[in-house]
């Protein structure tokens, strides 16, 4: 069985491993044993700043920092980061393009026991509407590493966001590639295509085995990229496989599957399957029992493909 | 400074600050709206700031090493790019543009289209925590710039302020001074009447900043006030200025009503014919 690890931990690390450029500070709001920026905070003990328990204001100090020349983390629970602070991002951050980089943890369900009020749904769908604002969902610690170091490199706001949750390594650093906005075909398949971001693809995974069995051919994309989204591959996925199947851990309204739903709708319309989370708020509970209470699952992603297929021969 | 010398240099403001004031009637006029009311009670302090304590290059906007100015009540813009125009930041011929699609001078100040301007800002309560960011950044550079702010008295409704101002304190930024614009009106009223934040000096003392009180539109007040910013250590410092909304147009001063409309072609005359006598008054004397 693959090695589990949460993406926040790898953020925690990533940013530790590249924190010796000078440039790099990192804000947090009394969650940095939550959102690993201990692990930087430990290292780099002089550009690690806590703003306390005030988001709005970290992430406009952040700015103010940014616009000194500092490359700034600012993290916190997704909830808050994008939702309490959502007008400090977009007035403060994105308007003058700020080089402000959103460490944003424990985003949807997954974050299990803590429930609703902590679990962000809507995160994607309300940072990718900003201007100026680039949306990662990395799906496991390799691409969280290389997440951390694109959003270092990239001169402008990122949202970057992370999980709670332990989830299954699934590249390998040896011959991984990463590129801001280009989506990554894990495997080919030529009946549907399953879009998947976040801890979804590896449930994307799963169910491309499934659905083999099956005698169905998967092809199998992560899109950690949610803005600027690969619209190449998107558009080529539709043509050459003629369906589509969304899988977020996210609202269907305004996520993963809208943005590929946009794309395709103005650009080649083929059916578009989406597995996320409908229009409901989570709960309390383990994660794995969520996941499934919530319909995401590799069974539910297989079900969807086989009624996206279907659709194709209306 | 000796007095003659002082004498000349308040004279110097005095005149600065009424031709900053006539811009701001033909900004706003040119715009056919804006916020007249608090970019004229913040002129005097600008002026002070721009004209004697700031340490910028207007053929260099950003210098890394220069102070900064946040404009926290963005609103304000009319009175900002009016000085940053005198300063030498851009021409004054644009200023006439301001609110205009085809212009870059934005409505509340925008950093990336406008020289000069450190911040972007227009939604209160955000400017005041950049500031704290910037203060934060030239502690850890360890460089010598020193970071200004201006934030509006119906500003601090806004909770974001306290939170700042507690950081800033947490973080013993003595290179920070904001100025409090305590013209005592905002959009509906009176801000006691509003939603009081009286009394200011108890709170801000409270959240850890040395508090100092000026006479808004006395020069010699507003220097002194930043002289003994630069002495004090380990805290930031909070001067409060006591202006009058509207300072300059007998018609504006003090009501509530001018906080954000543009005066019509009479009342500009009016205006300009005021700030014009004052000025010819300050030539012969």
């Amino acid at each position: 069985m693959a090695q589990k690890i949460a993406t926040r931990e790898a953020y925690g690390n990533a940013l530790a491993e590249f924190g010796a450029d000078e440039r790099i500070v990192v804000l947090d709001a009394d969650l940095s044993k939550s959102t690993k920026t201990e692990t930087f905070k430990k290292k780099y003990p002089e550009r690690f700043f806590n703003m306390g328990i005030a988001e709005g204001n970290m992430m406009a100090v952040a700015a103010g920092m940014a616009s000194c020349g500092k490359i700034v983390f600012a993290s916190t629970f997704s909830v808050f980061a994008s939702q309490r602070a959502c007008e400090q991002i977009r007035n403060s951050i994105c308007y003058p393009n700020l080089n402000v980089k959103i460490g944003a943890s424990h985003a949807g369900i997954s974050v299990g026991e803590d429930g609703a009020s902590h679990q962000a749904i809507e995160d994607i769908a309300i940072m990718r509407s900003i201007p100026n604002m680039t949306v990662i969902c990395p799906a496991d610690a390799v691409s969280t590493r290389h997440a951390v170091k694109a959003a270092i490199e990239h001169d402008g706001p990122v949202f970057l966001r992370l999980g709670r949750l332990a989830v299954p390594v699934i590249y390998d650093e040896s011959n991984f590639h990463f590129e801001l906005g280009k989506g990554i075909t894990i495997s080919e398949g030529k009946d549907v295509t399953i879009i998947a971001t976040g801890l979804m693809v590896s449930m994307a995974i799963e169910a491309g085995k499934m659905l083999e069995e099956k005698g169905i051919s998967a092809r199998i994309i992560d899109m950690h990229t949610i803005k600027p989204i690969d619209k190449e591959l998107i558009i080529n996925s539709a043509k050459e496989t003629g369906a589509i199947v969304t899988a977020e851990e996210h609202t269907v309204m305004g996520g993963l599957g809208s943005a590929v739903a946009e794309v395709l709708s103005e650009n080649y319309p083929v059916p578009v399957k989406m597995v996320g989370i409908m229009d409901e708020f989570g709960k309390s509970g383990k994660p794995d029992a969520l996941l499934k209470m919530y319909g995401l699952t590799a069974e539910n992603i297989v079900e969807k493909a086989q009624a996206a297929i279907a659709m194709k021969n209306r | 400074m000796d007095k003659q010398k002082l004498k000349e240099l308040v004279k110097e403001f005095r005149k600065k600050a009424t031709i900053i004031r006539k811009h701001i009637i033909e900004e706003v006029y040119n715009a056919g709206s804006g916020h007249p009311g608090g970019s004229l009670s913040c002129t005097d302090i600008l002026t002070v700031l721009y004209f004697h304590e700031m340490n910028v290059d207007p053929g260099n906007p950003r210098w890394e090493d220069r102070d900064r100015f946040v404009l926290s009540k963005g609103h304000c813009a009319p009175a900002l790019y009016a000085t940053l125009a005198e300063k030498g930041f851009f021409p004054r011929e644009d200023l006439v543009t301001l609110r205009h699609a085809d212009s870059y001078l934005e409505g509340h100040p925008n950093m990336n289209t406008v020289p000069g301007v450190d911040m972007s800002t227009g939604s209160l309560g955000q400017g005041i925590s950049a500031a704290v960011g910037m203060a934060l950044a030239g502690k850890l550079d360890r460089k010598d710039y020193r970071v200004y702010a201006l934030l509006g008295d119906g500003e601090l409704q806004e909770g974001q302020v306290w939170e700042a101002l507690m950081a800033a304190a947490h973080y013993k930024l003595d290179n920070l001074v904001a100025f409090l614009d305590h013209n005592g009106l905002q959009i509906d009223g009176k801000i006691t009447e509003v939603m009081s934040p009286e009394v200011v000096e108890d709170k801000f003392r409270a959240f850890g900043w040395k508090v100092i009180n000026v006479n808004g539109h006395d020069y010699v007040q507003i220097m002194e006030a930043l002289a003994e910013a630069r002495k004090t250590k380990g805290k930031p410092v909070m001067i409060v200025a006591d202006t009058i909304k509207g300072k300059g147009v007998s018609f504006m001063e003090n009501a509530a009503g001018w906080h954000g409309s543009a005066p019509n072609k009479e009342q500009r005359d009016r205006a300009i014919a005021e700030l014009d006598e004052y000025l010819s008054k300050l030539e012969v004397e």
